[in-house]
């Protein structure tokens, strides 16, 4: 691990979004002759990841950027770290530095007096993200919350000042939101239609939007809540407004509201406000014994007078045959798709199989880091240890497209399945039009040796299928 | 729901970029970690149901106020002063902690008032404190600019915010150089205060007295419209006081005591400063007391530690060392001469002009080390940190913004950018003048720690 020459180095005051520094680390780890390369603000989860690649990393706080470069030689060495500075150079946008002309905007509440009737997108790191959010409601705008790690409490204070000014928090965690046609976040591409959707889980929203758009059914507005809205603590307060929002827009025929079952003393409030609306809404509240989300679009499709299809799958070009292992082990990015997959397979397994369903979306793997829909690092690396472990019979994944997310992600998951030796089934959440080209995205997971499903409930069936020796 | 006409994107640009390829126009921040550890107090302050509101209050009872001229009269008068009794610049200090050129204006002081023959003499009588005390200008509603030391017998502008009857006051300026107020202490710097006692201030009182009260507030706006910045640069602004004092002053007494008076008003560029302080002075007490407000209402030096005041805080003082300032010196003076940043006069900045006026101020960015564009740049950096723009006072290279407003604590922790302020720079050693001039900032930490209050006192409302 430690062989050739290895530079590692603290900037404090530097700063850039997790985003832009995997797209330095790539460029740098892409080097002739640098044999690992990570450039990543010094949060704990990353400094994990650098010691996991070998690296010494001094004390720091998580305002530090750390340069940590592993060359096979001084010539290598000496050309990442150029590549460093020309990456950070490129990314850093014009008008930073400037002498006179017009000066960046460093807060949200600054470029709200430039664009006072904007909505305010926020994917800054947790505690700085409410403070931003804030901001927006003081200039009278909706704000999407893009970023994790927000303590409830800040949460419910956050959208009680949101409920008094009449505006909608969308978040926290919120990774997924159309409004009015306008994709946001991890968006899927979907045509105008009847269709307005309320979801407190970004995935399980990309899910219905994939599902209904390979249906024909188009969604004008779909419109993220944060995974705790329906909370005790939280109350139901960004449901009520954004089901406020559709109920006032005469595009949409019907709502759909996905969320986790509310607290029993947020239930009924949400169902009497349901109730007073103008608009019919389709309740989908997820969990053990209730119907997941293909059945829910399903019945979205059915009140419509809609054909139900069935639900594209795509074989296998490869055979994985497997080993003596009898785990089911699931590895997702999407949280709503792990949570379906892994209550599917209990409801046919049991509880106490000893099967893996992670979420590497979940905060403990987002520190400081992009999620894995855009950064598929920290997935692979787990795959690899899956795939190298005998108990394991079925490998089960998800990936999900749409804006924001990884522009083409077969690119590096297509050649990890297909050193899977077990069999791999593969939910891909997607639409048609979305940027990655849904379709050539599962032909190239097909070609690797995975079976690929629309249906990530169908997939989680699928998989548990196999573990019955099903081929 | 419509499609949005515009997004604020902040954070991650690989969002913001998705939401521009659906031909959405976005208005990214270059949004940075804030200084650290305020981060927790920043949310707290940031939901505190008071902060909104209260910052509106404070930012419009300062824009409120109009400062005009209605008194000159001596500071055992106006503000009680008895023998003994000094007034300083800065937050609170003792001798023992004192710079060079407050102690020089100390010593000086205490000659002008007979307390001692030499000045020199009254070192043992500052070391015994017995019958002598030191009290900030700022907590008895007084600015002095450097030392700003201040004496029974000195005579003090008075100005009114007329519509709510509160006052604010300020000495006469002495000039530039070997004066007072930059620690010089020697005969001719008494001889001069004496004659400012004697005949400037008594003139000055019977031209005010005789005249239309003078609207203070309105020449400021006029003279940011004329290169002055009203801190380093008060040309016009001292222009238009004679103006509209001199038809009165002619007949104020004596021929020649009068003709000495204009040619020393007219002799001194800066003779408005002492004028445009106290405006800012009267303007930003408006806001004091406004809980929850998280607006600073004062900058301070005492040459040694500088402190500021904040609206939702009450009298309290967030100190830090005060920073050299980077600038120019006058003839052979250097970076070792100079002392530590002192002065009231940053109350020019908390009010929005000064340093955060600097672009309208070009013809004086040589004097400060600056360029143009830094100047404008400067001014719109400024306009990250405050909670508004002032209406009257407008910057005409700007397409006529207002100037920036009302210093946010937040906004200061938030971005890591510091008040941009003018200075004079005084000597290190007591009894050498003035060195230089410059631009200096506050010390990073009295932001964090103002903010730190201010959430404490937020978590105690609940």
């Amino acid at each position: 691990m430690t062989a050739g020459r290895i530079h590692v180095e603290l900037r404090s005051g530097a700063y850039a979004d997790s985003v832009t520094l995997l797209q330095v680390s790539r460029d740098v780890a892409g080097v002739d002759g640098v044999l690992a390369a990570q450039v990543a603000m010094a949060t704990p989860l990353n400094i994990d990841v650098l010691r996991g690649m070998g690296f010494d990393v001094p004390a720091s706080s998580p305002n530090d950027m750390v340069v940590a470069v592993r060359a096979a030689d001084d010539a290598a060495l000496g050309r990442g770290l150029a590549a460093v500075e020309q990456s950070l150079a490129a990314v850093r946008r014009p008008g930073g530095a400037t002498t006179g002309g017009q000066q960046p905007h460093r807060t949200s509440a600054s470029a709200l007096r430039a664009v006072p009737d904007g909505l305010v997108l926020v994917s800054t790191p947790g505690p700085s993200a409410i403070v931003e959010a804030v901001d927006a409601l003081d200039a009278g705008c909706d704000v999407m919350l893009f970023s994790d790690n927000v303590p409830v409490e800040q949460e419910v204070a956050l959208k009680r000042l949101a409920a008094a000014r009449g505006l909608l928090v969308m978040g926290p965690d919120c990774g997924t939101a159309v409004v009015g046609g306008l994709g946001l976040g991890f968006a899927n591409v979907v045509r105008p239609g009847p269709v307005g959707i309320v979801a407190a889980s970004g995935t399980g929203c990309q899910q219905l939007l994939a599902l209904l758009d390979h249906a024909g059914v188009g969604v004008t507005s779909a419109l993220g809540v944060g995974g705790r809205d329906l909370s005790a603590e939280v109350g139901g307060l960004a449901t009520r407004e954004a089901l406020r929002r559709l109920d006032l827009d005469d595009d949409v025929e019907l709502i759909v509201l996905i969320s986790k079952p509310p607290a029993p003393e947020v239930a009924a409030d949400i169902e009497a406000y349901v109730a007073s609306l103008g608009t019919p809404v389709e309740l989908a509240f997820l969990g053990p014994g209730r119907p997941d989300l293909t059945a829910a679009a399903e019945a979205v499709l059915r009140r419509l007078g809609h054909d139900v299809p069935t639900w594209p799958v795509r074989v296998p070009g490869a055979a994985h045959l497997g080993g003596p292992g009898t785990l089911l082990q699931g590895l997702f990015v999407g949280g709503t798709n792990c949570t379906e997959a892994r209550i599917v397979a209990e409801s046919l397994l049991g509880t106490d199989g000893g099967h893996g369903f992670t979420d590497f979306g979940d905060d403990q793997y987002t520190s400081g880091r992009a999620h894995p829909m855009i950064d598929p690092t920290i997935r692979l690396e787990h795959l690899a240890r899956v795939a190298a472990d005998p108990t394991t019979a079925v490998v089960l994944l998800d990936v999900v497209l749409g804006h924001g997310a990884e522009p083409d992600p077969a690119a590096l998951l297509a050649p990890a399945i297909a050193q899977v030796p077990q069999p791999v089934v593969v939910s891909l959440v997607g639409t048609a039009d979305d940027p990655q080209d849904r379709d050539r995205q599962a032909a190239q997971l097909a070609a690797a040796g995975a079976e690929v499903h629309l249906s990530n409930a169908g997939a989680a069936r699928r998989a548990v299928a196999l573990l019955g020796g099903t081929p | 729901m419509d499609t949005p006409t515009s997004v604020v994107a902040v954070g991650a640009d690989l969002l913001a970029s998705a939401v521009e390829s659906q031909a959405v126009p976005v208005t990214r921040v270059d949004w940075r970690p804030p200084m650290p550890g305020t981060e927790d107090d920043l949310v707290e302050v940031a939901l505190d149901p008071l902060r909104a509101d209260a910052n509106a209050r404070a930012l419009a009872a300062v824009l409120d106020v109009q400062a005009t001229l209605v008194d000159v009269a001596p500071a055992s008068e106006v503000l009680g002063l008895e023998p003994g009794q000094f007034l300083h610049a800065g937050p609170p200090i003792e001798w023992g902690r004192a710079s060079g050129p407050l102690r020089g204006a100390l010593l000086g002081g205490a000659a002008l008032e007979g307390l001692v023959a030499d000045p020199d003499d009254a070192v043992a009588l500052f070391e015994s404190g017995s019958s002598v005390s030191l009290e900030p200008c700022h907590h008895r509603g007084t600015v002095g600019p450097m030392a700003g030391v201040v004496t029974p017998s000195m005579w003090m502008w008075v100005l009114e915010d007329q519509r709510t009857g509160r006052r604010a006051f300020c000495s006469l300026n002495e000039g530039l150089g070997k004066v007072l107020r930059y620690g010089a202490y020697s005969p001719d710097v008494l001889q001069r205060l004496r004659w400012m006692g004697g005949v400037l201030g008594p003139l000055l009182r019977a031209a005010v007295r005789a005249s239309d009260p003078v609207d203070v507030t309105g020449i400021l706006t006029q003279m940011l419209q004329m290169g002055d910045e009203a801190h380093n640069r008060n040309r016009a602004g001292t222009l238009m006081l004679l103006r509209d004092l001199s038809p009165a002053l002619v007949s104020a007494g004596d021929p020649a005591d009068v003709a000495d008076v204009l040619r020393f008003v007219g002799g001194n560029d800066h003779f408005f400063l002492n004028l445009a302080m106290p405006a800012c002075k009267l303007a930003l007490d408006a806001a004091r007391g406004i809980d929850g407000s998280t607006m600073v209402v004062a900058m301070a030096r005492n040459g040694t530690d500088f402190g500021i005041q904040v609206a939702g805080t009450g009298g309290e003082w967030f100190t830090g060392p005060a920073q050299l300032a980077d600038g120019l010196y006058l003839g052979d003076f250097g970076p070792d001469d100079a002392n530590p940043d002192i002065g009231d006069s940053a109350i020019t900045e908390t009010a929005g002009i000064g340093g955060f006026a600097m672009a309208t101020a070009p013809a004086i960015v040589r004097f400060v080390g600056g360029s143009v564009p830094d100047a404008l740049a400067t001014t719109q950096r400024m306009h990250e940190i405050t909670l508004g723009e002032n209406p009257r006072w407008q910057v005409p290279v700007l397409e006529f913004q207002g100037t920036p407003t009302g210093i946010d604590v937040t906004m200061v922790c938030r971005t890591g950018i510091l008040p941009q302020i003018n200075t004079g720079m005084a000597g290190r050693v007591a009894g050498v003048g003035q060195v230089g001039a410059g631009l200096v900032t506050p010390p990073a930490e009295i932001f964090p720690a103002a903010l730190s209050r201010l959430a404490d006192l937020a978590r105690a409302r609940g």
